[in-house]
């Protein structure tokens, strides 16, 4: 019985022990509250495991802490998506092109809190604009662009090029 | 004395237990809360705030990242129909359809999750440049061989997995059977 509490304890505790986690891979190549371009997988070097290489990857890795962020990207001619990750890679949300429905993806993401403290004016407007809320203060936002064909991998990644994350404040 | 002892040595494998079976959970990939169709494994929950506890360890430990269920679904195979691990000394053969998605890929890697070098650096294949039948059945041909049409280079390794990612598509945490998501059928043949 003792074993069985030592084993859920440590699968509990291990994602906020994790040093080899996907947000931490990330942090030493990329500013905060910024979209950097992730480097494509290959076999002799890849920042994580299992990465699809038929996509361009770009990741704004954010911080609420100062409050709301912006992010933006058109929608480009294949697929494009947008996954959100907690600061312990728990997927809480995720959009495609499709489902965006204009030519832009574009939302506000914001902390519980900050929603709540939104002026009351501003969630009426707020109703034809995209809110993501984001249970942890940091995280991540992952963009992919697909290459439908290899040849076409350049010009996925000049289509995450415009993608934008920036600090309201 | 006699019963600190006992209780110092029953704590020691209880430890030992506990951390044994966690080991072993993360490593061997248990299939808990999977969706097995085939040789084909995913788990959907993965994709959402309800991933499970084993999964958000082994996600921890490995550095990947789930795919979120608003971008698709993957499916893992490790093994053919049959039950045999994926030799890429090997030819292997994927035969058949996909469920409906507006794009998948299927990509190659080591036990590990990193891509296998190949005579012509191809790692997977995607759903707009495969050749497929009039009725839009295909097959891909996977060793490390050449092959006419779709052929997915194996680079010779021992032990693979094959990823099927399907993009913008309706499977998810209500896939319970092939009936909703038709797998494609994986074949050894032979082996060089």
């Amino acid at each position: 019985m003792l074993g069985g509490i030592v084993h859920f304890a440590t699968v509990l505790l291990l994602p906020s022990m994790a040093t080899q986690d996907a947000y931490s891979r990330l942090a030493p190549m990329t500013p905060v509250n910024a979209v950097t371009a992730i480097a494509p997988p290959s076999p002799e070097k890849a920042v994580m495991p299992f990465m699809d290489p038929a996509f361009a990857w770009s990741v704004c890795r954010y911080d609420l802490s100062e409050g709301p962020l912006k992010f933006s990207v058109p929608v480009s001619q294949a697929y494009t998506s947008v996954s959100f990750y907690t600061r312990t890679e728990v997927p809480y949300y995720a959009i495609n092109d499709r489902a965006a429905g204009r030519r832009m993806i574009e939302l506000d993401l914001m902390t519980t809190e900050q929603r709540n403290e939104l002026p009351e004016n501003e969630e009426i407007t707020a109703a034809d604009r995209l809110i993501v809320e984001s249970p942890t203060t940091t995280g991540l936002i992952v963009i992919k662009s697909l290459a439908p064909e290899p040849g076409l991998l350049q010009a996925a990644r000049s289509a995450l090029a415009s993608a934008r994350c920036s600090s309201v404040t | 004395m006699r019963l600190l002892l006992g209780s110092l040595f029953a704590l020691a494998i209880a430890a030992a237990v506990g951390l044994g079976t966690t080991w072993l959970a993360l490593t061997q990939g248990m299939a808990y809360g999977g969706v097995s169709i085939g040789a084909w494994t995913a788990w959907p929950k993965s994709g959402t705030p309800g991933i499970d506890p084993y999964a958000r360890a082994v996600v921890a430990r490995s550095g990947e990242l789930p795919v979120g269920s608003g971008d698709g679904v993957a499916f893992y195979a490790r093994n053919d129909d049959e039950g045999r691990p994926l030799d890429g000394r090997c030819d292997v053969v994927l035969s058949g359809i996909t469920p409906q998605a507006r794009y998948w890929t299927m990509t190659l890697y080591d036990s590990e999750g990193h891509l296998v070098a190949n005579s012509v650096q191809r790692h997977g294949l995607t759903s707009q440049e495969i050749i497929r039948r009039a009725d839009g059945s295909f097959e891909i041909m996977i060793g490390s061989r050449a092959r006419p049409g779709n052929w997915l280079p194996t680079g010779g390794i021992e032990r693979y997995v094959l990823v099927l990612r399907l993009y913008d598509t309706p499977v998810g945490v209500a896939t319970r059977s092939g009936r909703d998501a038709p797998m494609p059928t994986i074949t050894k043949r032979a082996c060089s």
